[in-house]
């Protein structure tokens, strides 16, 4: 998912970083959280829950922010009046999901410079979804439903994460993904609906981005070292696992409604579970994504860094005329 | 062709043009609010667009639709304005662009208001609102722009100093125009121009501007003679309704 | 150079009658700029009427850590709160 632990695959959750804290403010805290209430940023914290909430809702604001990209390739070519302005208005919503996410985890003492220096040097992750290619409008359509529809899985239960400025970022952002998973579904649904050719764009989506999404809930849970803690500190809120689970059972009668094939021959209703089996995850795919492997990673990174190096003339400038006209009203 | 249809026509490709080139800004700009700002210029523009696109289609009554005509003319079709059509550039020709633009298109939409036309005057009388921030928006960026460092300054006097020969062609009336003039259907844009001058004159002022010296003005767009820029924004913008003709999206 | 934009705080009013409410921060390098890219980020859906832009850097807040000492002693002036006091109920409009 947009935020599940991608750089720490072989750290175990530090128990020696807790040791330093004050027991007594750290049972206070931990109490507070257990009864599901919120901190605030000048709240005294441990050490370690700012710096995994710094690392979590950065690489959240990451991902929407090169989340932009795959489907900003294709503003340009949407084919109609209508898909364009959807899709430049659902872009420019996920430009504001990082806009909130910046300014949540800048209340935890970081800048969005340096959240931005450490995307852009490599320090900092995005989820791995966003370094798969966009090579047909079919694709716009599997991203919005899949894609958009396992961030909204996911995100929902971090409306209720612990730290408020998060969770009140996350209201903001689930208000406005709602359109963003029905617009998908619509023209994907279209595209099922017309020619042979759309359909046929309609599948190879489908085939293309099923894996990449079911892997967006991160390493299976027995891979997942963090996880315990976090759910402990209301950061996370339900296992990789059990949000997969949940993606997968809703998503698979979607795509039966509109006549589409999920890509796994294992995939079967299991009436015990009531839920739906489904095949083996390449986790070797996913770890080489989460290494920076990914088909267009390179490209996606370049992008970034482009824009804000193309863009230090004007910030810079913007500040010197604030500051010339902030002088002459200070003289005046 | 009806003149309404002309007249819908250029007002509609205007704001299509424009909405499309700053599309392309949204992700890549240089700074997330500047994203945010753009995105809805261009999403106000491709608004106004289709509305404008709508009229000619249902005047002209052949069964084209907004989109039909976005997505089947070919560039001598196109009845856009030369200057929307130039790239976007660096940021500060982005903006040079948009201050000459929007500070004219905001006049002329004040003005539509009253046009006898009922169709042209409800979607004017939505559209001064959004062109109103647009001009605020690219006047303000002029003068920090302008009136910021060495090199903003150098950026958005070359900005300016390539718009600046696209303008005339804004204030130009032919006889298409000049039919719905008298019929009180169009604007007569002759009579914007001192306000324009003038609104462009405090603007740079307070930029620390001059205004560009007077050069040979260029023109065409009106009669479907662009530059060559056009016809690869055609092409992106078109290829997937001409590739597969006659599906739904 | 090398410095951010400072960051402000938004606060929307939804419709008259209620007061501006705290939605979020932006970066602005100056207060026209940060009112636009309020208006463009936080009123995208017809959320506001007004916006407020505050620099962050101007807000004073209070310390959690006397919380206790600024919130607690209110809780016991229970006085102050109109169902303190017990009117007989054939008392009418008061
Ligand atoms: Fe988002
Ligand atoms: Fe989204």
């Amino acid at each position: 998912m947009y935020t599940t632990e991608l750089s720490d695959k072989n750290k175990k959750p530090s128990a020696a970083a807790m040791a330093n804290e004050d027991p007594v403010r750290l049972a206070a805290f931990e109490a507070r959280v257990a009864a599901d209430n919120f901190i605030e940023p000048k709240d005294w914290m441990p050490e370690a829950y700012r710096k995994t909430l710094i690392r979590q809702i950065s690489q959240h604001a990451h991902s929407e922010i090169v989340g932009m990209l795959p489907e900003g390739n294709w503003i340009t070519r949407a084919p109609s009046l209508r898909r364009k302005a959807v899709l430049l208005a659902k872009v420019q919503d996920e430009g504001g999901h990082g806009l909130y996410l910046y300014a949540a985890a800048e209340t935890l003492g970081t800048s969005r410079d340096e959240m931005i220096e450490a995307l852009h040097s490599g320090r900092a992750k995005y989820s791995t979804i966003f370094n798969y290619p966009t090579l047909t409008w079919a694709d716009i359509g599997a991203i919005g439903w899949l894609v958009d529809g396992a961030a909204i899985m996911n995100q929902v239960p971090l409306q209720r994460t612990s730290y408020g400025p998060y969770a009140r970022a996350m209201v903001r952002i689930c208000k406005e993904e709602s359109f963003h998973q029905r617009q998908g579904y619509e023209i994907t649904m279209t595209l099922a609906a017309g020619s042979p050719e759309q359909k046929r764009m309609a599948q190879d989506a489908l085939d293309r981005w099923w894996w990449p999404s079911l892997m967006m809930f991160g390493p299976p849970d027995d891979n997942s070292p963090n996880s315990a803690q976090s759910i402990r500190w209301r950061i996370k809120r339900e296992t990789n696992d059990q949000l997969r689970q949940r993606f997968v059972d809703v998503t698979v009668p979607q795509a039966e409604a509109i006549g589409l094939r999920v890509p796994d021959p294992a995939l079967k209703w299991n009436e015990a579970r009531e839920s739906y089996d489904f095949g083996e995850i390449d986790w070797e795919e996913f770890y080489a994504v989460v290494r920076g492997e990914g088909p267009v990673a390179k490209e996606r990174m370049n992008a970034r860094v482009k824009a804000w190096a193309d863009g230090a003339w004007v910030r810079e400038a913007a500040l010197a005329h604030a500051a010339k006209r902030n002088g002459r009203l200070a003289a005046e | 062709m009806k003149p309404l249809v002309e007249y819908a026509l250029r007002l509609g490709d205007d704001g299509l043009v424009l909405g499309q080139q700053l599309s392309e800004w949204c992700g890549h700009s240089p700074m997330l609010e500047i994203d945010l700002a753009l995105a809805n210029i261009g999403l106000d523009l491709i608004g106004q667009s289709s509305h404008f696109l709508k009229l000619a289609g249902d005047t002209e009554g052949e069964g084209r639709d907004a989109d039909v005509l976005a997505f089947h003319r070919d560039v001598l079709d196109f009845r856009n304005a030369l200057l929307v059509e130039q790239p976007n550039g660096d940021f500060a020709q982005t903006i040079a662009r948009q201050f000459l633009f929007s500070n004219w298109q905001e006049l002329l939409m004040r003005e539509l208001m009253r046009s006898h036309d009922a169709t042209l005057s409800a979607i004017a009388g939505k559209a001064v609102k959004e062109v109103v921030y647009h001009a605020r928006f690219a006047n303000e960026w002029m003068v920090r722009l302008g009136d910021g460092t060495e090199e903003s300054r150098n950026r958005i006097i070359a900005g300016l100093e390539w718009m600046w020969r696209f303008v005339d062609e804004l204030f130009a009336v032919d006889a298409t125009v000049e039919e719905l003039i008298v019929r009180g259907v169009a604007v007569d844009p002759r009579l914007l121009r001192a306000e324009w001058d003038a609104r462009i004159a405090q603007a740079l002022a307070e930029a620390t501007l001059e205004a560009p010296k007077p050069r040979r003005a260029a023109s065409g767009g009106r009669s479907g003679h662009h530059s060559e820029h056009l016809g690869h924004l055609l092409t992106e913008m078109q290829f997937l309704p001409r590739a597969y003709p006659g599906v739904a999206w | 150079m090398n410095k951010e934009w400072p960051l402000w705080e938004v606060f929307v009013r939804a419709r008259n009658g209620l007061a501006h409410k705290h939605a979020g921060s932006v970066h602005a390098a100056d207060a026209r700029m940060a009112i636009e890219a309020a208006r463009d980020t936080y009123t995208r859906r017809m959320e506001g009427v007004s916006l407020w832009l505050v620099p962050s850097a101007s807000i004073v807040a209070s310390d959690p850590g006397e919380a206790g000492s600024l919130f607690e002693p209110a809780a016991d002036k229970v006085y102050r709160h109109p169902t303190f006091y017990s009117i007989p109920e054939n008392i009418k409009n008061i």
